[in-house]
């Protein structure tokens, strides 16, 4: 089967290429994090990809922070419509998507018909996105794969009551020099960072069903907690992470 | 009035400076030629009156450094009743307009940190750090500011003022007047019209002693009357952009509302809104639009972000966006109809309780509903200003109810009105990006 359109989204964390078949079936993807020259990784990972797969004069739609930098994309798409489109395209239906990502995070509400019905984004701070985890993760030396599993190691949870990623870092210090217990501290960073998304998601008011994209809801902790927020199951794709991708792709499909 | 003051007074602002800036002003407007780095591609010529805005301004902070032991001095709020201390031979200095600039000049930082320096916290407005460090250092990029013999605050547009004015009076010490406006769920109702007029008529005596004459009021009539009809034709102006497309858009407006806040109550700002309205008129005439290719019409709501009006408005533009109507450019007509020349002090009291930023947020709904409806507009952008919280308290409602009631994208963008600091321009371009891809533009 062939790859009839690709899509890159180079995230502030990651960049995610997605090339998608004739009948929007994800064909090939790639992860890397995202390098400081994201031009030259890019390049380099189509190259690789070029090679493996054999194709040539596809469209290629950029998405993402790093999407100006990617010189030969036929045109670059904000992260709100690849997503949406994404979204829709994966499901087949409206609702509200929540993304969270490394650095920003959105809600998206998006119509029956797939078109966009209103969005919002974090504001200029990283609460509310990975970030917010990364740092405590970072200061405590846990590997932020496994944040999520400690996080549901816990039957009590410490309050965390900062949104700001940086005062929350010494806020976890703090509650465990005062002898919390570690698994207790994270689950209440857990619950800080989803309370913030959740006030996103009802300031902007929620459309069902939720739908869940973005790097950090592979973190099985964060899910389970927005689910208990929200009052609702959440739809989550195979591969979460791709959605911006797999939604530019299919914004070249249009303009092919 | 020391007579050294009077003679370099008179020397170098009467005789030579605004004689200078009028003949190079009139120079230029005669022979009026586009600035060179325009893009002719996506937006119209700028106006020519725009070189008659420049020498009023220019004039007008000119005067300022050298009035001080000539004409009393006052420093009022944005929304300050001006009527009375202009009928009193006052030169009057809006603190407000000297911040808008000194962000339009990207001064903001370095000024605003003299006072932060001192202690004044960065969460207080942009304006008034900005204004309490030209006061504490001398720091302006016109030059040098006069110093107040009175000061008067208008607590219409929001309640920082109150304190912010109480540091100017304790710094310089000088009276201080503070009109007390009741914040208002609907209109007014007569007694809070008259608390107000109260009010008014008491801070009469303390005026009156400071500019060393009584109030002459012929004279307050008249200058009631150049305030009104400043104030209608400036409405009239942005009316003109119910026309498809606009002639002009809020970014030109920005601009020009600096002489119907600074300059209400001059004749020369009537005369300069008269050739204004003349001016737009023509490009109606001639189907010229502010923006070259306009494709959607827009709504701001809040202030300007003063240090990014070039590029939010080329960036817009070049997306076929022309942004036709704002809530705040509006407050400065809006209440014309309200002032009756015959009644001053009365219809000053009325007029002064009803601007926007003294009302309910459900008002505010009204009149973007209303504008959104009257000038065909397609969606809004709601700027969250970081510094003006009466005018961003409310807005997550509003833009939630633009999207549901008025079925119009509405955008809350997040800056501030000054401070490059609460801006950060990929997220800006991020979110605004998304907007206009939603808007199919």
């Amino acid at each position: 089967m062939g790859v009839k359109s690709i899509g890159v989204d180079a995230g502030s964390t990651v960049v995610k290429i997605v090339g998608i078949d004739d009948f929007g079936k994800i064909a090939l993807y790639r992860m890397e994090q995202a390098d400081p020259q994201i031009e030259i990784q890019v390049d380099r990972m189509m190259d690789e990809i070029k090679q493996e797969y054999n194709f040539k004069d596809i469209p290629i739609v950029a998405t993402g922070y790093g999407s100006e930098l990617i010189k030969n994309a036929a045109k670059r798409v904000t992260e709100i419509t690849c997503h949406a489109r994404g979204a829709f395209e994966y499901f087949k239906k409206g609702g509200t998507l929540l993304d969270i990502g490394g650095q920003d995070s959105k809600v998206i509400v998006i119509a029956q018909n797939g078109h966009i019905v209103d969005f919002i984004m974090n504001d200029k701070c990283a609460a509310g996105t990975g970030r917010f985890l990364e740092t405590s993760a970072w200061r405590l030396k846990i590997p932020m794969e496994k944040m999520g599993e400690i996080a549901l190691s816990s039957d009590k949870e410490t309050p965390i009551s900062s949104t700001c990623a940086v005062f929350a870092e010494s806020e976890v210090i703090s509650r465990l020099a005062h002898g919390e217990k570690l698994e207790d501290v994270i689950r209440g960073l857990h619950r800080s960072l989803v309370k913030r998304i959740a006030a996103m998601v009802y300031a902007i008011g929620f459309t069902p069903p939720l739908m869940l994209s973005g790097g950090v809801v592979l973190n099985r902790a964060i899910r389970i907690m927005i689910e208990e927020e929200m009052g609702t199951k959440a739809l989550l794709p195979e591969h979460p992470q791709l959605m911006g991708a797999y939604g530019a792709a299919f914004e070249g499909l249009d303009s092919a | 009035m020391s007579v050294a003051q009077s003679l370099n007074y008179h020397i170098k602002f009467k005789l030579f400076g605004s004689q200078i800036v009028k003949w190079q002003a009139n120079r230029a407007y005669r022979n009026f030629k586009e600035p060179k780095n325009r893009k002719s591609d996506i937006l119209a010529s700028p106006l020519k009156i725009g070189v008659k805005t420049k020498e009023l301004i220019t004039k007008h902070y000119l005067e300022g450094r050298y009035v001080n032991g000539v004409r009393p001095v006052a420093w009022v709020t944005s929304g300050a009743p001006v009527e009375i201390l202009k009928a009193l031979g006052f030169y009057i200095l809006y603190p407000e307009n000297h911040a808008a600039l000194c962000g339009a000049r990207r001064a903001t930082l370095d000024i605003s940190s003299e006072a932060e320096n001192r202690g004044y916290s960065v969460d207080i407005c942009s304006y008034a750090r900005t204004d309490i460090g030209t006061m504490l250092s001398g720091k302006t990029p016109v030059g040098k500011l006069p110093k107040p013999d009175i000061l008067l605050a208008c607590t219409n547009i929001c309640q920082t003022v109150l304190f912010w004015y109480r540091v100017l009076a304790k710094h310089y010490n000088v009276p201080l007047i503070v009109i007390d406006t009741p914040f208002l769920y609907d209109n007014a109702e007569p007694h809070q019209v008259e608390y107000v007029k109260n009010q008014l008529e008491n801070s009469i005596e303390t005026a009156e002693r400071v500019a060393k004459k009584s109030l002459d009021f012929a004279k307050l009539k008249n200058v009631v009357k150049l305030s009104k009809e400043a104030a209608a034709l400036w409405l009239e102006i942005m009316e003109r952009g119910k026309n498809i497309p606009a002639p002009i858009s809020v970014f030109d407006q920005f601009i020009h509302m600096a002489l119907v806040v600074e300059k209400r109550g001059d004749a020369e700002t009537v005369d300069f809104y008269a050739k204004m309205l003349a001016e737009i008129d023509e490009r109606i005439e001639k189907g010229i639009g502010a923006v070259v290719n306009e494709k959607k019409r827009l709504l701001w709501d809040n202030l300007p972000i003063w240090h990014k009006l070039r590029f939010l408005s080329e960036f817009l533009a070049e997306h076929g966006v022309s942004v036709v109507a704002s809530t705040y450019t509006n407050a400065w007509g809006e209440l014309a109809p309200m002032i009756d020349v015959n009644n001053p002090i009365e219809s000053l009291a009325k007029t002064y309780i009803h601007p926007i930023l003294n009302r309910s947020a459900e008002y505010k709904l009204q009149v973007m509903e209303k504008m959104i409806d009257e000038y065909k507009l397609d969606g809004a952008i709601l700027h969250s200003d970081r510094s003006c919280k009466p005018y961003s308290m409310g807005q997550v409602d509003e833009r939630n109810r633009l999207v549901t009631q008025a079925s119009k994208p509405a955008l809350l963008l997040e800056a501030d009105h000054s401070d490059p600091r609460s801006y950060a321009d990929e997220q800006v371009k991020n979110r605004l990006n998304a907007f206009l891809e939603m808007l199919g533009v």
